[in-house]
């Protein structure tokens, strides 16, 4: 596990352009990493590629924070 | 394979510009929210004017011929591929055709949207190795402006007007090329109302739905991958890596996706030809009129090899790899 969140803090970080230690679980990928909603259809695509899963929109849509992120992704890994 | 080369290239758009800061008058957006999602920076329009896409599409031709040192009498098949004609009926090629005085030509519109000028390119590359046809007009031009809700912010704002065209001869031919579809997406990008689906009437007007609507994020994130995909197929086809492309004419929608499609395919945007910033999504003519603005400014070298690729509504997709060099006229 602790793999996975130190590769989506780099991958997240980069795709917001954000400092690694903004990357709080509680940080809202919009009001507080300043993600549009580009940003945010920009970055699952980031996901799907680099962690080999499929992201739907609805699940998409339901990411609120980064920590929202790492759950999904590590549900996705796990699955 | 024999099949189509490229004699000659030609654009036109619109005098009329509506820059950023003249739609933060109209609308409740700003010149820095539409740069930082988009790149645009300003457009051209027909908005205003009683102007249509045939006499866009006329323009770019007209240039296209001359620079080419082609007569219109000799050409043999005209091709707009437009989604926004002058008319329901008859199409916009037909129009064209008549303005050139290109009587031998047979001509009709191809309707693949934004995608539509790389389809037209690949059918009429089989046509010219067919042996059946010697010089194809193949023109994008769109007046997508036209179809916009200047009410809606999210939409409003992407679009332009213009044409690009190439006149084609026979020669080389395209090296590899990838057409496909998804039929299943068609309400992601769609005008409702105005075919026989839903006849205009004071009700769908009333409703706004005879203006284009879309699902943004859906048909971005598919943009990137169906534009990126196509054109990796289309490398494989050709034997080359896209790596290898000296230019990369991606379909002009938005800046972002054209990074996402560089990112996807894991090369640098060096390559890639931009004008979205000076003319938003102009439709099918957004690759004929960067292909154009390179040929213009001496940016395109015999043996260049040179990747298309688009994605639109339908959606469609499509890409094709040609080495770039000057056809016999």
């Amino acid at each position: 596990m602790e793999d996975i969140t130190q590769e989506l803090t780099i991958l997240v970080a980069k795709t917001l352009k954000v400092s690694p230690d903004q990357l709080r679980p509680e940080a809202d990928l919009v009001t507080d990493l300043g993600a549009d909603s580009l940003a945010v259809v920009e970055l699952m695509m980031a996901l799907e590629e680099r962690l080999g899963v499929r992201i739907d929109d609805e699940e998409a849509e339901g990411l609120r924070t980064f920590g929202d992120a790492l759950s999904l992704v590590r549900a996705k890994l796990a699955a | 394979m024999p099949g189509a080369a490229v004699l000659g290239t030609g654009f036109a758009v619109p005098e009329h510009e509506i820059t950023n800061h003249d739609l933060e008058a109209r609308l409740e957006t700003s010149d820095e929210w539409i740069v930082s999602r988009t790149g645009i920076r300003t457009r051209r329009t027909l908005d205003g004017s009683d102007l249509a896409t045939s006499d866009l599409a006329v323009a770019a031709a007209r240039m296209a011929l001359a620079r080419a040192g082609v007569e219109a009498s000799s050409l043999d098949l005209v091709m707009v591929a437009t989604c926004s004609g002058d008319y329901p009926m008859p199409s916009t090629a037909c129009l064209v055709q008549a303005a050139l005085e290109a009587r031998r030509a047979a001509a009709f519109d191809l309707n693949a949207a934004c995608s539509g000028f790389i389809y037209g390119l690949v059918l009429a590359d089989h046509a010219l190795a067919s042996g059946t046809v010697n010089r194809v007009l193949l023109i994008g031009a769109d007046a997508l402006t036209r179809h916009v809700d200047w009410e809606d912010r999210t939409t409003a704002i992407l679009f332009g007007d213009g044409a690009g065209a190439v006149v084609l001869g026979r020669g080389d031919g395209l090296l590899g090329t990838h057409l496909g579809a998804d039929g299943r997406r068609a309400g992601d990008l769609l005008i409702p109302a105005g075919g026989s689906r839903h006849p205009i009437d004071e009700e769908t007007i009333a409703a706004r739905r005879h203006k284009i609507t879309m699902n943004g994020p859906e048909v971005f994130r598919a943009a990137v991958e169906a534009m990126a995909d196509a054109l990796a197929t289309a490398c494989v086809r050709a034997g080359a890596r896209p790596a290898d492309l000296r230019w990369v004419f991606a379909h002009q929608a938005n800046a972002r996706i054209l990074r996402g499609v560089a990112d996807r395919l894991d090369v640098t945007l060096a390559g890639f030809r931009m004008n979205v910033d000076r003319y938003g999504n102009t439709g099918a003519a957004s690759i004929p009129i960067a292909l154009a603005e390179a040929d213009m400014a001496g940016h395109l070298v015999p043996g260049d090899l040179i990747g298309l690729t688009a994605a639109g509504a339908g959606l469609t997709w499509g890409a094709a790899i040609l080495r770039w060099s000057r056809g016999t006229a």
